[in-house]
């Protein structure tokens, strides 16, 4: 645990660094590269609380990413456009204010989090998987067929959302944005875990009948996690749509939330800074394949069943010395 | 008029149902007796799709063309199971889960590289093209009808497989006791390849005769492959006689809510709006389906009544 610990500080050296150095030598793209590891990673660490801390194995959690998402676009295409947003029961117009969409994002995803974790979590297991995937998939073929915002094509919004004092178009305004929220999600996430609800939901992983019987009413601690999960997954989701300038119903698509949860387990699992370094690892992939093989994607999937067949414990597993002891 | 377009439309629904139960009937068995999770069971109709167009450019004939995609189903399957697959049975969902999506990307990305990214045309033989009457002034397409025949034929080859040889009986004791039929000296892992290269012939098949209707590209397994997750899910997994049930009903719903809900909704709206709402919530008919099946039988409408897999 000691060498994980020392190896999240440098992570944050890094974090620190990296956009630094894009600054000095004037490389806008390698600070939007690292806003997008450190969106990535809180929509990982979103999923990482559910599936890695409490076991609800969620190949859905593409469906709050994509609200977000969309919230975020819907709201600032209206405050583009000066429409109202829905006149009834009260007049709503669109904003471009991250302090107003935010707030927004963040309501709207914790509502479908628990609408659709009320319906998922009265099943298990092999169901559960399947359940997310398909409710999540509604959404997608919802915002394809819906023609109001896009359809199929997406929706662009030209300018990022603003923030006052602070010129969102600078990459870097947004990357400490983003930073902010990262950190906020960590802390968030650290502050759950050793609470007592933390301890049990970590618990539900391990035996939820034993947890049953000591009087705890687990559908309720599930569905709980299983909503601030999805929570922060949707703030990811806004804040995505604002780096992109650009949302679709791709973001909605299955394999988002298969690539959320590949930065999970190639970060590894139940570990606080997993997600982070997994988005890290995958978006230096793509860059570097990327750069070599159109077809990076087969590389990919390669390393990754390896990972899965032979170090199942993530790359930050690689560095946990105590674990390797155990095994 | 309308009753002509219900007719036809209700069997476009069957057609589309009949499809979705051999990809269900495969995805069910290989849960039912293995407990695998199988995400990659969309690919092995890709693989399938693409070896009857590969088959059919060489010769010509539609008919080898779906022995290939039987046979070059068949063999990835064999060959993925006792590579990658195999090595999952012991792990837990979540590995299943992430090395089968891995696989996704593996097999769509070495497809994308053999093949190329433009979608192929398999073509439908001159005996199966244009149309055929049922009954007085009902014409349909008898390709589709084939479609609906096949699958049918295949729902009752795997019926009698299942319930009458000795092999059904050996797949069904895998689904009771996995380890009792190992102590019985069944050679359990030859057994569980047999299965999953079954199950993904029939995903295989399901391919080439849709790809003949569409085309046949890269991914073209993924939307299918999600329809089959909420067939098993509505028809409960393991059940072959669930995934039959769910199919059809999956099918039905989703043809015939798709074109009548705007219909529908006109009455009480303006056609703009009927026709732009009732496409979106068309779309979203089989989720609802299956979320209120949820709710009435967490199970499925076959399954076990514990959830415990």
């Amino acid at each position: 645990m000691i060498i994980e610990k020392f190896f999240n500080k440098w992570i944050m050296v890094f974090l620190i660094l990296i956009p630094t150095c894009g600054v000095i030598f004037d490389e806008p793209y390698f600070i939007t590269l690292a806003t997008k590891v450190v969106i990535l990673g809180i929509a990982g660490i979103g999923l990482n609380l559910a599936l890695g801390y409490c076991g609800l194995i969620s190949l859905g959690h593409a469906a709050f990413f994509g609200i977000g998402g969309y919230i975020t676009g819907i709201l600032s295409f209206h405050a583009l456009n000066d429409e109202v947003l829905f006149s009834w029961p009260i007049a709503v117009s669109g904003s471009s204010e991250m302090l107003i969409i935010w707030p927004i994002a963040i309501l709207v995803s914790a509502l479908f989090s628990f609408i659709i974790g009320l319906l998922s979590l009265r099943t298990s297991g092999v169901y559960f998987i399947m359940i997310t995937l398909a409710f999540a998939q509604m959404l997608y073929f919802f915002s394809i067929s819906w023609p109001n915002y896009g359809g199929e094509d997406g929706l662009s919004i030209y300018m990022r959302n603003s923030f006052p004092m602070l010129n969102t178009m600078d990459p870097i305004s947004f990357y400490i944005i983003s930073l902010f929220w990262l950190l906020f999600s960590i802390f968030i996430s650290l502050r759950l875990i050793n609470s007592p609800f933390g301890m049990s939901f970590q618990a539900i992983k391990q035996n939820e009948e034993r947890v049953k019987s000591v009087g705890i009413e687990t559908f309720k601690v599930k569905l709980l996690v299983f909503v601030i999960s999805g929570t922060i997954t949707g703030l990811a989701g806004s804040l995505y749509t604002d780096l992109n300038r650009f949302v679709s119903p791709t973001v909605l698509d299955w394999h988002t939330s298969g690539e959320i949860m590949v930065f999970v387990i190639l970060g590894g699992m139940a570990r606080l800074y997993g997600p982070l370094v997994g988005a890290a690892f995958f978006i230096a992939l793509e860059q570097t394949l990327g750069s070599y093989t159109e077809n990076w994607q087969f590389w990919l999937g390669l390393i990754l069943i390896l990972v899965i067949l032979f170090a199942r414990s993530g790359i930050l597993g690689l560095f946990d010395k105590k674990l390797k002891y155990e095994k | 008029m309308t009753f002509i377009l219900f007719f036809e439309q209700l069997l476009n629904g069957i057609q589309f149902g009949t499809m979705l139960f051999l990809m269900s009937a495969g995805l069910t068995l290989i849960f039912g007796v293995m407990g695998l999770i199988n995400l990659a069971h969309g690919s092995f109709y890709m693989i399938g799709a693409f070896s009857a167009a590969l088959i059919a450019a060489l010769t010509d004939s539609f008919w080898l063309a779906l022995l290939a995609s039987l046979a070059g189903a068949a063999i990835a399957g064999v060959l993925i199971e006792i590579i990658i697959i195999r090595r999952l049975y012991r792990r837990d969902h979540l590995d299943q889960v992430l090395a089968t999506f891995a696989l996704i990307l593996l097999l769509s990305e070495g497809v994308r590289w053999c093949f190329g990214a433009f979608p192929l045309y398999l073509n439908i033989p001159n005996i199966l093209n244009g149309t055929v009457p049922i009954f007085d002034n009902i014409i349909y397409s008898k390709y589709r009808l084939f479609i609906i025949f096949m699958g049918f034929l295949i729902a009752l080859g795997l019926y009698f497989l299942i319930t009458k040889t000795s092999l059904g009986i050996r797949i069904r004791a895998g689904q009771n006791d996995r380890q009792m039929i190992s102590a019985l000296g069944v050679d359990i892992s030859k057994l569980y390849t047999i299965v999953f290269a079954i199950g993904a012939s029939l995903a295989g098949l399901a391919g080439a005769m849709i790809g003949a209707i569409q085309s046949v590209e890269v991914g073209m397994g993924e939307p299918i492959l999600i329809l089959a997750f909420v067939v098993i899910v509505i028809g409960g997994i393991g059940s072959i006689k669930g995934a039959l049930v769910g199919s059809i009903l999956v099918g039905v719903t989703d043809t015939i809510g798709r074109i009548f809900l705007p219909e529908l909704l006109k009455v009480f709206m303006e056609p703009s709006n009927a026709t732009s709402v009732g496409s979106s919530i068309g779309s979203m008919l089989i989720y609802i389906l299956m979320a209120l099946i949820l709710i009435i039988k967490p199970s499925g409408l076959f399954g076990k009544s514990k959830h415990d897999y």
